[in-house]
């Protein structure tokens, strides 16, 4: 279970990104923050990591202060926390299965990892991680020779070979094109759905949101305005999150039925 | 275990038994280089070396200064030379310029020139005109060109030919199509390109005096042989504190120019 | 006739006409202050160009007294020339192996120890101020005659030019998968391993490559000071005037540098 008490975050220069912000989440809970850029979406995400360093305030982590943890205990917490960021973040020039793999170095001891030596239980790990995301034929490829949605695909796997309580996701889908979007964020559900790992998703596509979200967290201007169930939730009340109409560009659009895209996911049919 | 990953850490393992050999035999092979070091052992230690030296022998510190400057005055008359002379082989080295063969002719030359060591070039040239900070002028000028030639062919190269166009466009002949539309592109870089080397040539100047060719390298060897640590511990702050401020001064005009 | 934009272009003129008279002219400034630089210099030397003209029959007697090399004299040449790559290798190698360290202690989007910082960048700055040359000399009283002392000398003069080159590639890479790893909980070496190096080893390598072939120009002449390889040969035959001798160690030493450019070549070519 995740909880936050009052975090706040000053940013030098002024800018107050999270204000006193106080919620809960359960494990397993699929959650959707939704909020305009700059809204403290981010900062929200990576103050669970303390990627971000609140400035004042408590977050809980199955009920231990993670504020206050330094060190190799920091770096404990984090291990069993998986992230996704929006630049997929992968190294171009290693292979798919190298980035996989790194996913384990929370937990492995550095002279392991500075001679590339993982157990074999290691990689075979990341093998099937690959194969929960489809992707496993691009094992020994260059992560750089692979499409958008294929490296975010990597990066999920990456997040899971950490095995890990949560998964955070900041803003996986800006990247990519519709159709691959909505490809990501089924596997993120079903990921949730199967291997019950709690997910916290930044989107700013609104009908994502609502697509796939059991939970929807709104934020504006670092305040939390909404948390609620995604089935309360229709345009109006997107429009106060927002503080304004909402546009065409808050939708991602391209719905893709279900059983096409996992032919076409299968064999990279598409280009993303 | 699937297949695949039975496939696949197969690869991996044998890809790190491979690397491991070869590091291995690198290992013996730099082992035998590091053990065939031969020497003749010295009296001296490093402590005593260094107990010698300090404190610097600061009374010194006038004549290192004349030394010194003598050395800057060689750098900078043998890189503006380099640097001048260097530009019409930089255009003979760019193949947009001379295409492929005779490019590749003026590169080897300028190739022979680079791997010509500047002391070497300094001791012909102390017989040809005496002791003294002339021949180390020629020395880094001669030298300098080779490296300069180099890079300003690859700065030629890369020019925007559009600017090229359009003046040519205009029916002006190749004098003035240089003028207007090459040299513009072309001339911060060879200056920055020639302040870099500059940065080198004054480090190369403390050297040359070793054999003659003025500057503070000869007070310098003379003091090492005569083991007067104090008096070279001063030089080298002085050689320290001279090159470390060039530098400055040279980067920030290099980051002015480009 | 004026029109509007001809008016704001007056304008412009007359804003440009207030600026101070440094600022108006900075080109031409710069060139009054080089053509001063460049005249005292150049008076100071005391240069003399007739004694150049004059000296060109001396230089001609010396290389006509070095033709032909004496060709009897180079298999005698040949294990000073090991020698001398032998200091060259040793040399960039180690130089190389100090450099790795220091200079990612010396990047700051790596190091965020202020201390470690300042005190890499002072060690790199203070080692790159002094010619190879010198180091030798330098060498040569604490190690005695021979290699030892050149290639002592060539390691810390590879060691200044590594860093210089790398320090740059560093402080140019992607920090996203450097994010990545820092969220995984991996700590800091196995961060570098996976996230920095992969990034930056084809510059590194080139910059190893690169200094390989500086150090082999070098190291022929660091035995004019005691340092070892066929400089000392060539210090020994030019003080007994026996100039053909002389001729063939140059020569000699031309060859190899030939030689190891193209191995070089080669090599970096099946790198990258």
């Amino acid at each position: 279970m995740i909880r936050l008490e009052n975090v706040t975050k000053n940013f030098p220069g002024g800018v107050q990104a999270l204000k006193d912000v106080t919620v809960e989440i359960e494990d397993g809970d699929f959650v959707v923050i939704v909020g305009m850029s700059g809204a403290g979406k981010s900062t929200m995400l990576r103050c669970i990591n303390r990627l971000v360093e609140p400035t004042s305030g408590l977050i809980y982590i199955d009920g231990v202060d993670i504020t206050k943890v330094r060190g190799n205990d920091l770096r404990k917490v984090r291990a069993k926390i998986g992230m996704i960021f929006q630049t997929f973040n992968l190294v171009k020039r290693s292979s798919v299965l190298k980035n996989v793999l790194s996913g384990r170095l929370g937990r492995t001891p550095t002279w392991r990892a500075l001679l590339g030596l993982f157990p074999e239980s290691d990689i075979e790990l990341a093998i099937e991680c690959l194969d929960k995301v489809e992707i496993r034929d691009k094992a020994l490829v260059r992560a750089d020779q692979l499409s958008g949605g294929q490296q975010q695909r990597v990066s999920i796997a990456r997040a899971l070979c950490q095995e890990p309580d949560i998964i955070l996701a900041d803003e996986p889908v800006a990247s990519l094109d519709p159709p691959t979007s909505h490809v990501v964020m089924r596997d993120l559900k079903r990921i949730n759905r199967e291997l019950g790992i709690t997910t916290l998703v930044n989107l700013h596509f609104i009908d994502l949101a609502t697509e796939y979200a059991d939970r929807i967290i709104g934020l504006r201007e670092g305040e939390l305005v909404f948390d609620g169930p995604a089935s309360e939730v229709d345009e109006k009340t997107f429009a106060e999150i927002y503080g304004r109409p909402i546009r065409e560009d808050d939708l991602r659009g391209g719905v893709v039925e279900d059983s096409s895209t996992d032919e076409l996911a299968g064999s990279g049919a598409y280009s993303d | 275990m699937s297949d695949l990953q039975a496939q696949i850490i197969g690869k991996l393992r044998g890809g790190i038994y491979k690397r491991g050999f070869l590091l291995a035999l690198i290992v013996v092979f730099y082992v035998l280089l590091i053990t065939n070091l031969e020497y003749v052992p010295t009296r001296l230690s490093a402590m005593s070396i260094i107990k010698s030296a300090f404190p610097p022998d600061w009374s010194y510190a006038g004549s290192v200064f004349k030394g010194m400057m003598e050395s800057i005055n060689m750098a900078v008359v043998g890189t503006v030379m380099a640097a001048v002379l260097a530009i019409p082989f930089g255009f003979l080295a760019a193949f947009t310029v001379t295409g492929k063969k005779g490019s590749q002719l003026t590169k080897t030359l300028l190739n022979a020139d680079r791997s010509f060591p500047e002391l070497l070039l300094a001791i012909i040239f102390v017989r040809a005109v005496g002791l003294g900070p002339f021949a180390g002028v020629l020395a880094l000028g001669l030298h300098s060109i080779g490296t300069l030639g180099k890079l300003y062919s690859e700065v030629v190269e890369a020019i925007d030919p559009n600017p090229v166009e359009g003046v040519r466009a205009t029916g002006a002949n190749s004098v003035a199509t240089t003028w207007f539309a090459v040299l513009p592109q072309v001339l911060p870089e060879f200056v920055s390109y020639a302040l870099y080397r500059f940065e080198i040539n004054v480090r190369a100047a403390t050297v040359l005096g070793f054999v003659g060719a003025g500057g503070i390298g000869k007070p310098l060897i003379l003091n090492i042989s005569y083991r007067n640590w104090d008096k070279v511990a001063m030089i080298m702050i002085v050689i320290v504190v001279a090159v470390t401020l060039i530098d400055a001064i040279s980067g920030w005009l290099r980051s002015k120019l480009v | 006739m004026l029109t509007v934009t001809s008016r704001s272009t007056l304008a412009e003129m007359k804003a440009q006409q207030n600026k101070g008279l440094l600022a108006r002219h900075p080109w031409h400034f710069a060139l009054l202050v080089f053509a001063l630089v460049y005249g005292w210099s150049f008076m100071k030397l005391e240069v003399d160009p007739i004694m150049f003209l004059k000296g060109f029959p001396q230089m001609g007697g010396l290389l006509r007294r070095m033709w032909p090399p004496d060709w009897a004299y180079i298999p005698a040449m040949i294990g000073p020339l090991a020698e001398t790559a032998q200091m060259a290798l040793l040399g960039t190698t180690f130089g190389g192996i100090l450099a790795v360290p220091t200079v990612l202690m010396a990047a700051r989007n790596v190091n965020s120890n202020r201390g470690i910082y300042l005190a890499a960048r002072t060690v790199m700055n203070f080692i790159r101020t002094m010619p190879d040359i010198l180091l030798a000399a330098l060498f040569v009283p604490v190690l005695g005659v021979g290699p030892l002392a050149g290639a002592a000398a060539l390691t810390l003069f590879s060691f200044g030019i590594i860093c210089k080159l790398s320090s740059e590639s560093i402080e140019a890479i992607d920090p996203g998968p450097l994010e990545a790893m820092d969220a995984v909980g991996s700590g800091k070496l196995s961060q570098i391993a996976f996230a920095v190096v992969p990034q930056i080893l084809p510059q590194f390598t080139a910059h190893v490559l690169y200094v390989l072939e500086i150090n082999v120009r070098v190291a022929g002449i660091l035995g004019m000071v005691g340092a070892g390889g066929i400089g000392m040969w060539l210090n020994t035959s030019m003080a007994l005037f026996q100039y053909r001798k002389a001729a063939a160690i140059i020569l000699m030493f031309f060859v190899s540098v030939m030689l190891i450019d193209y191995a070089s070549r080669k090599l970096r070519e099946r790198l990258i």
